[in-house]
């Protein structure tokens, strides 16, 4: 695999599958524009994700694990999930604090090459959800760059975004607040188990989602395309 | 690879049977195949009559609740928490039996039936119990009750009360008396104490029991009672019970023995001290109230405290009936005897403290809501006392004796839940405690010399309901106003004007109007925009027709319905619309614990909201009614 080839040939498969789909929804949405465009918010699979990583630094700091969830309708489905851990060269004791994956710990863990392609296959051309999601859109990108391959080309949501729409206007000093996953839980009463780690936090993440998703619904009309406003 | 989600279902459902009785390699095959499902209150999982769904369900937080129809009501099968298991078949049917809907926020597990059912049937344990839970689950809760008498009583929310566990209820003060007293004797103790049964003591030991049934049967046999002793007629030996003993097992003895009272004693023999008397009224008591109980309860009472507690397990009732989902003007009715039982009874205590007996005939009014009995909730008092015509040197005392009296009723009533009259239209104003000429003189001037000022005492004093005393002053009071109001259409147009001064609640714009400022600002007040317009308007349009003693608002627009043909489907919904709109502020007030006038709007839900605006079309309609025919416009 040459890093500077732009010749579809020398790419992996997954990739070129990854963007064969992203094609083909694009052709079927000008086909079927009304179909495609309308996809019914109840029926459409989001793939609620996050990452564990060395450290807050996108660019330096490296993925040690990659937890993902399928939430359809009101629903998580855990045959439906992807939990990763990555081999790393790279380590930052300092973060091993927060998520308490160790350098040598007891997983079985992939190449990170490996862990791209499985998590490629799992979101598809699903709209990706994630608290805070532009930072582990960021890291994937950094993972995907490294691999001499593009960007994530999925629509993404961001839950505190999607959280502070359930503000009243009147608290607008609010609309500023940082929302930790922690206090976003608290706020909607979802119990924490199994912080920090991947998929851990993904299923919280899931379940605010969901749970955000009906507050907004409350007259049960709401399309997709509102979610992203 | 790891499934920390699956890991997570895993933890859970070993916990809890009949999953604990798994192998964990399977258990944990079954969590991979789980979904997380999230409800939000009131959300529905499944509905009676829909087909089975390959899945069945775990609550993992929250609650949900199983309910089916019965009769016209609604029953609660059961309510599902953490850790409890439902929704999967177990008869032949293809359909759900019951309807599952969240009752609070809830997180459930999903587990295909199929792939379950395979660990199942090869797991003794697992069979076990699932028989065992439904068994138990399918139970009607009224088959451990022998008699029917019981069927209009709420469901106790404990299946423990069901099953008797908890320690029996009995009346600790026991009225006893001798063998040797006569039967005459006893019957006037009865009658005195207002009990149904007696126990007959020798050295303070319990020798029998004399019932009413042993009284009737003595005289229907032609017994002389001045001559005949106690001690020939009643029940002995008697059965006697320890103090701790269950409700289950007191229902056993008296079944078992074929009597309706145990005496309590102190070891449980009748060879100790008597602590008190079990009948089979407390077993019936300790299973839940029914209306029926608690008037019986009501009429025995002896201390105002006492009747705030009976009269606190009527809100339990109510809520029931409302869960229950009961026609609103069934509860209405059941409502208006107990709230009768209670004024009459809270007279008597008045009275029974003053000095002397009335002087004259009186009779108690209710007013307003309470007069229409449409009450159901805690609200002021309104009430007034009629008393009759008295020479006018008497007057003067007459009046202080019932004034006096209504003070007593009024504080009584204050304590019970009732909170004064904050405009003072109670018995014990002296502008309300009048003799009936003055009464006649005070309606006269309402009638003939309507204000907006004097509009606002009509609309409380028209609505009366005699609830204590005479009811010929009461007939009297009502022929001398409609001898009045035949023939002056001026009061009738004040009226109707004072019923349309509240505009319909929807605006232009389709919103509701809600108050613009105040401690309820941007709530919508349902008693002023909603209720009262249409209390108003039957009001007027009753009297308009000479409808004598009915009160009640929606029987108003019944009865309006069957005298104006022309307007029937408009009355009819008028009538529906109210009770609507009771039914809303009565939920409301039980669910937010005041009177329900103030709701906030966002609090409700969408089909919520649609219900209460259709309530308001008839309203609107109804105000055009009374605009075109009372001619209001030219009034200023």
């Amino acid at each position: 695999m040459s890093l500077f080839s732009k010749n579809n040939d020398s790419q992996p498969e997954f990739w070129i599958k990854y963007l064969d789909a992203f094609a083909k929804e694009k052709k079927e949405k000008r086909f079927f524009k009304k179909t495609v465009g309308s996809r019914e918010l109840q029926n459409t699979r989001f793939v609620v994700f996050d990452t564990e990583t060395t450290g807050l630094d996108y660019k330096k700091d490296r993925i040690l694990s990659l937890g993902g969830v399928a939430v359809v309708g009101n629903q998580v489905i855990a045959a439906d999930t992807l939990e990763l851990f990555l081999k790393q060269d790279f380590y930052n004791p300092d973060s091993a604090q927060i998520h308490g994956i160790l350098k040598q710990g007891n997983y079985l863990k992939v190449n990170e090459e490996e862990a791209i392609a499985q998590c490629l296959d799992f979101i598809g051309t699903d709209i990706l959800v994630g608290h805070h999601v532009g930072f582990d859109v960021a890291v994937v990108n950094q993972s995907l760059k490294r691999a001499g391959l593009g960007r994530l080309k999925n629509r993404q949501l961001d839950t505190e975004i999607l959280y502070k729409r359930l503000v009243h206007p009147v608290n607008r000093p609010l609309q500023d607040k940082r929302y930790t996953l922690d206090e976003l839980a608290e706020a909607l009463k979802i119990p924490l188990h199994d912080r920090h780690t991947a998929a851990g936090d993904s299923l919280i993440t899931a379940l605010a989602f969901i749970k955000i998703v009906h507050k907004l619904n409350s007259d049960g009309e709401m399309k997709l395309k509102h979610l992203f406003r | 690879m790891q499934n920390t989600i699956a890991t997570r279902i895993y933890d859970f459902l070993k916990q809890f049977p009949p999953f604990q009785f798994m192998a964990s390699d399977d258990l944990f095959k079954i969590s991979t195949l789980a979904t997380v499902l999230y409800l939000d209150k009131d959300q529905i999982l499944f509905s009676r009559d829909e087909l089975y769904s390959d899945r069945f369900y775990i609550v993992q937080q929250g609650a949900i609740k199983l309910t089916r129809p019965s009769g016209n009501k609604t029953k609660v099968v059961d309510i599902c928490d953490e850790g409890d298991l439902f929704g999967l078949k177990v008869t032949s049917e293809n359909t759900y039996r019951t309807t599952a809907t969240a009752n609070e926020e809830t997180i459930i597990y999903t587990i295909p039936v199929e792939a379950f059912s395979a660990f199942a049937k090869a797991n003794k344990a697992i069979s076990n119990y699932l028989i065992a839970s439904f068994a138990s689950n399918i139970k009607d809760p009224y088959t451990l009750q022998q008699n029917g008498s019981l069927l209009n009583t709420y469901e106790p929310d404990r299946n423990q009360d069901l099953l008797g566990l908890q320690q029996a209820n009995y009346s600790k003060n026991v009225i006893s008396c001798d063998p040797s007293a006569t039967v005459q004797e006893a019957a006037q103790l009865m009658q005195s104490s207002r009990i149904g049964s007696l126990v007959v003591t020798s050295n303070e030991l319990p020798v029998g029991i004399l019932t009413n049934r042993e009284l009737r049967n003595a005289i229907a046999s032609g017994t002389d009672t001045t001559s005949t002793l106690t001690k020939n007629i009643m029940i002995h030996p008697v059965v006697c019970a320890p103090g701790d003993i269950t409700v289950g097992q007191a229902q056993l003895m008296l079944i078992k023995y074929g009597v309706n009272h145990l005496v309590i004693t102190k070891d449980g023999t009748d060879r100790s001290a008597i602590i008190g008397i079990l009948s089979k009224h407390d077993i019936v008591v300790s299973f839940g109230n029914s209306p029926a109980e608690l008037i019986k309860e009501i009429k025995r009472v002896e201390k105002t405290k006492l009747l705030r507690m009976s009269w606190e397990k009527a809100t339990v009732i109510l809520t029931n009936y409302l869960n229950q989902g009961l026609p609103l003007s069934h509860i209405l009715n059941i409502f208006s005897e107990l709230k009768g039982a209670l004024i009459y009874r809270t007279m008597e205590l008045s009275l029974a403290k003053m000095s002397e007996p009335p002087p004259v005939p009186f009779t108690w009014l209710a007013l307003g809501s309470q007069g229409r009995e449409e009450q159901l909730l805690y609200t002021d008092q309104d009430n007034a006392l009629v008393y009759q015509n008295v020479p006018a040197e008497k007057e003067e005392a007459t009046k202080a004796y019932f004034l006096r009296l209504a003070n007593r009723m009024n504080k009584r009533l204050h304590k019970i839940g009732y909170d004064y009259c904050p405009a003072d239209m109670m018995g014990s104003n002296p502008l309300y405690c009048l003799p009936i000429s003055e009464w006649k003189e005070k309606f006269k001037g309402w009638i003939y010399d309507p204000s907006p000022e004097s509009m606002l005492l009509s609309g409380i004093f028209f609505d009366y309901r005699r609830t204590f005393g005479s009811q010929q002053l009461v007939n009297e009071l009502t022929t001398h106003i409609y001898s009045l109001l035949g023939d002056s259409s001026i009061f009738y147009r004040f009226m109707a004007k004072d019923a349309l001064k509240n505009p319909p609640p929807v605006s232009f714009f389709r919103n509701f109007l809600v108050e613009s400022d105040g401690a309820h600002k941007d709530e919508f007040d349902i008693k002023n925009r909603a209720m009262a317009p249409l209390i108003g308007a039957a009001r007027v349009l009753s009297l308009y027709h000479g409808l004598k003693n009915v009160n009640r608002t929606s029987t108003r627009y019944e009865q309006l319905a069957m005298l104006e043909p022309e307007n029937r489907e408009l009355y009819e919904s008028c009538a529906y619309a109210f009770k609507a709109l009771l039914k809303f502020r009565v939920q409301q007030g039980l669910k937010n614990g005041d009177s329900g006038r103030f709701i906030q709007l966002e609090s409700l839900s969408k089909s919520d909201r649609l219900k209460l605006k259709r309530c308001f079309k008839p309203l609107r309609d109804v105000q055009e009614v009374l605009r075109v025919r009372f001619q209001t416009q030219n009034l200023s």
